[in-house]
């Protein structure tokens, strides 16, 4: 497949941005319109050229998703009963299980999805709302590959959700093996959402935005 | 500017929703694609009978949404034991106190919302297709397609399948029913679609005036 550049408009140093133009892009059909206009009169969404608000409400569904990732992993996710047992597997409980009965792999799978992915997530998405507002030494443009990361594994972790759902529908075989949900699914759950909501909130323009930033308050000084 | 002059959008530009940066529109030949220079985001992709194809496929797919929720789509066997599930049954695994929204949202994560967009994304492209002026309210439609996109989790759940396949496979039997194989066919089904969508393209069919 061949690839087009597109050329700027004109062939300056600096980036010719939307705003520099008096221009304000609708962040869901990418129409640009006068910084004046107040609604996209193509599709209807709110035009904006910063959300202002945008890091506020990364911090606060950033925090909700923390407070109920806690309980998640505090509480179990499932709970077998057989014949002869009844046991209540945390998510970390069941990964080091799964390490003593000889699936390591599998074990691993599911630390790195349900552990480590969750918990990268928050640093991440920390990490890019801390570096919009000082000098970050990371580049613009893998701050940029960072957020589209964070933004598109975010839903992947659902996936533990959706396990849990299959196995307590699938598993219930009267008085020989049942599994039922426990109540950390909820939790993760919301955690999960509230983080994809967290990083869709993040409007990745501010990435850009910083250097210009900074010099206007070089300006000014 | 006057009050009376109403403001007139810059449709010979593009600008990146990534990084906001803007440049002159050059259109890209079918098979081509613009990435934006700042960022490299991905801008336009158009590809010759785009439309017709993901118009087949959305239909494809929502025949399949259907009849895979319906048909049993696991079952096991443990001894003389034996449960057979469909994606519903799954989707309502949740079902004691609180957990009830759990199981809400399962079924809209991987029933409502992947039918929801395929409708909509067919009432959008099939007048644009037959060259007939955008149907009614058609750019709302497809903007909410759009603020939907993340949350429709069909091929997330296929995979989720195999996760706990692994997990059970040594406590009991497992063995697929006809539901798992159209749901199998319908994750690749959604996948192509979404890469086939050019959505500036779509956008600048709905810049012609809506049938009223």
């Amino acid at each position: 497949m061949q690839v087009v550049r597109l050329e700027r408009i004109e062939q300056a140093s600096q980036n010719v941005t939307a705003r520099s133009l008096g221009l304000v892009a609708c962040t869901r059909c990418h129409l640009a319109w006068p910084k004046e206009v107040a609604t996209c009169g193509r599709c209807g969404h709110k035009l904006q050229s910063r959300d202002r608000k945008s890091l506020q409400r990364v911090w606060a569904f950033w925090l909700l998703g923390l407070m109920c990732y806690i309980p998640a992993n505090l509480f179990p996710m499932l709970q077998t009963r057989t014949l002869i047992y009844r046991q209540e597997d945390t998510i970390v409980g069941g990964a080091i299980e799964l390490i003593e009965y000889g699936s390591v792999a599998v074990a691993l799978v599911i630390l790195f999805a349900s552990v480590a992915i969750p918990i990268g997530k928050f640093l991440a998405i920390a990490f890019l709302a801390i570096s919009v507002q000082r000098p970050s030494s990371v580049s613009k443009s893998q701050r940029q590959l960072l957020y589209e990361v964070v933004d598109y594994i975010g839903r992947w972790s659902m996936i533990d959700i959706f396990v849990v759902a299959i196995l307590s529908s699938l598993v219930q075989l009267n008085v020989l093996v049942t599994i039922n949900p426990g109540t950390a699914s909820l939790f993760f759950a919301m955690s999960v959402i509230f983080t994809m909501i967290s990083a869709h909130s993040f409007d990745s323009r501010m990435i850009w935005d910083a250097q210009e930033v900074d010099k206007e308050s070089a300006k000014d000084e | 500017m006057t009050a009376h002059t109403a403001p007139k959008p810059r449709l010979d530009l593009v600008v990146c929703p990534s990084c906001d940066a803007a440049f002159t529109l050059e259109k890209p030949q079918h098979g081509e694609r613009a990435i934006c220079k700042r960022c490299d985001s991905v801008l336009i992709t158009p590809r010759r009978k785009a439309g017709l194809q993901i118009i087949a496929v959305s239909l494809a797919i929502l025949i399949l949404i259907v009849a895979a929720s319906v048909f049993p789509f696991l079952s096991v066997q443990a001894g003389a034991a034996h449960n057979s599930v469909s994606i519903i049954d799954t989707a309502m695994a949740f079902r004691d106190g609180p957990l009830i929204f759990l199981s809400l949202t399962t079924v809209s994560l991987i029933i409502l919302i992947p039918m929801l967009r395929v409708i909509l994304a067919l009432y959008v492209l099939i007048p644009i297709v037959r060259d007939k002026p955008p149907a009614r309210y058609a750019a709302r439609a497809f903007r909410m397609t759009e603020a939907l996109r993340p949350w429709s989790m069909a091929e997330i759940f296929a995979i989720g399948c195999a996760v706990a396949l692994i997990k059970v496979g040594q406590l009991v039997d497992v063995s697929f029913g006809p539901a798992f194989w159209m749901f199998v066919l319908l994750v690749v089904l959604v996948v192509i679609q979404e890469n086939y969508i050019c959505r500036w393209s779509v956008w600048n069919a709905l810049n012609k005036p809506a049938k009223t």
